[in-house]
């Protein structure tokens, strides 16, 4: 994904918060192996569990949902991460084989 | 996050700034740094900022581990852009190719048989002539040239100023002939050694390549080469006909 389509997630973020609903941002912060999406890569989540962008190119994103309702319920953030073993990533949707770490916090 | 410090982001992303967002992991403190400076959240401890500077520098984000512990540096630099001067045969597989590597291509022509709709669609076209076109175009150090047109009259102005611009690539179409020809008439309109030094000709990475589509791939290439800092061999000059 291009540095411009990146730059409309976070637009997308700021206008949802804007809006009045509950927002939460992941974000890619490390990646080993070869995880598909690099770090700085984005998904934003609304309270209803819309979202737009990726983390993963779509195998973790459940999880990723599943931690966003929480921070944006007033959790803190949290750093996520998934993968490990080619089996394990198998297990979580990683396919790749890849390991990587998401940062998910509100937008408050 | 604050909203405020989003907002703070994407108005300077509008502006074109070279922007890192700071979050510390250990306790979500966030930091935004544009242009050099935090402007928006906490102050950056010190032995963070040779790390972000470093990080806008190579345009990669990364987790870097501090003493008081992990910290993220989010990179958002101004969007790339591949200027090509000239809408010839060669152009058009370069435009959607740059655009797949994340370039916001333009295409500069003043001959309006070249750069029409047909011929160049869904892109930026700009019918002006070169040297007005590319000052226009504020070329910027996220900018990459590449002049296509093997007319010294529209090449030549549009070398003059990407020569003198803080592009991060200037690259110019034709074999090493022509290009010593263009070298002399660019000395000779005032342009110092150093920066014609700073023009790849003949243009583009040696693969061999013939068609339109390889010589464009060949071009981008290097340009991704000359962003990323990989050394680029240059004892060959790329295959390509010139007149």
């Amino acid at each position: 994904m291009s540095a411009v389509e990146e730059a409309d997630i976070l637009e997308t973020a700021a206008r949802w918060r804007r809006e009045g609903r509950r927002v939460a941002l992941a974000t890619v912060v490390s990646t080993w192996g070869s995880s598909p999406r690099p770090p700085g890569s984005h998904l934003v989540v609304d309270e209803n569990g819309r979202m737009r962008g990726s983390v993963s190119g779509g195998c973790i994103e459940g999880a990723v949902v599943q931690a966003a309702r929480e921070v944006m319920q007033g959790g803190p953030p949290r750093l996520l991460e998934f993968g490990v073993s080619d089996e394990q990533a198998w297990e979580v949707g990683l396919a790749c084989g890849g390991r990587v770490q998401v940062w998910v916090e509100a937008i408050t | 996050m604050k909203l405020e410090i989003l907002e703070a982001l994407l108005r300077a992303r509008a502006e074109k700034r070279s922007i890192c967002l700071i979050r510390r992991l250990d306790d979500g403190g966030v930091s935004l740094w544009v242009d050099g400076e935090v402007v928006a959240g906490a102050p950056l401890e010190p032995e963070l900022a040779p790390l972000v500077a470093a990080a806008l520098r190579e345009d990669r984000s990364r987790a870097v581990d501090t003493p008081r512990g992990r910290v993220f540096l989010e990179v958002i630099n101004p969007p790339l852009r591949l200027v090509i001067v000239g809408a010839v045969h060669i152009a058009q597989p370069l435009v959607p190719m740059a655009r797949l590597v994340g370039f916001q291509p333009v295409v500069v022509d003043p001959r309006r048989a070249f750069a029409t709709e047909e011929r160049f669609p869904d892109v930026e076209l700009v019918a002006e002539w070169p040297d007005e076109a590319l000052r226009a175009l504020d070329l910027d150090r996220r900018t990459a040239v590449v002049t296509l047109t093997h007319d010294p009259k529209l090449d030549d102005p549009a070398l003059e100023v990407a020569l003198r611009s803080p592009a991060f690539y200037v690259g110019a179409l034709g074999s090493r002939r022509t290009h010593t020809k263009r070298i002399a008439r660019l000395r000779a309109s005032g342009l110092a050694d150093e920066e014609i030094a700073r023009i790849h000709a003949p243009v583009g990475l040696d693969i061999g390549a013939v068609s339109p589509a390889e010589i464009a791939l060949a071009i981008l290439a290097e340009i991704v080469a000359t962003l990323r800092g990989a050394p680029i061999p240059r004892t060959q000059p790329a295959t390509e006909t010139s007149p």
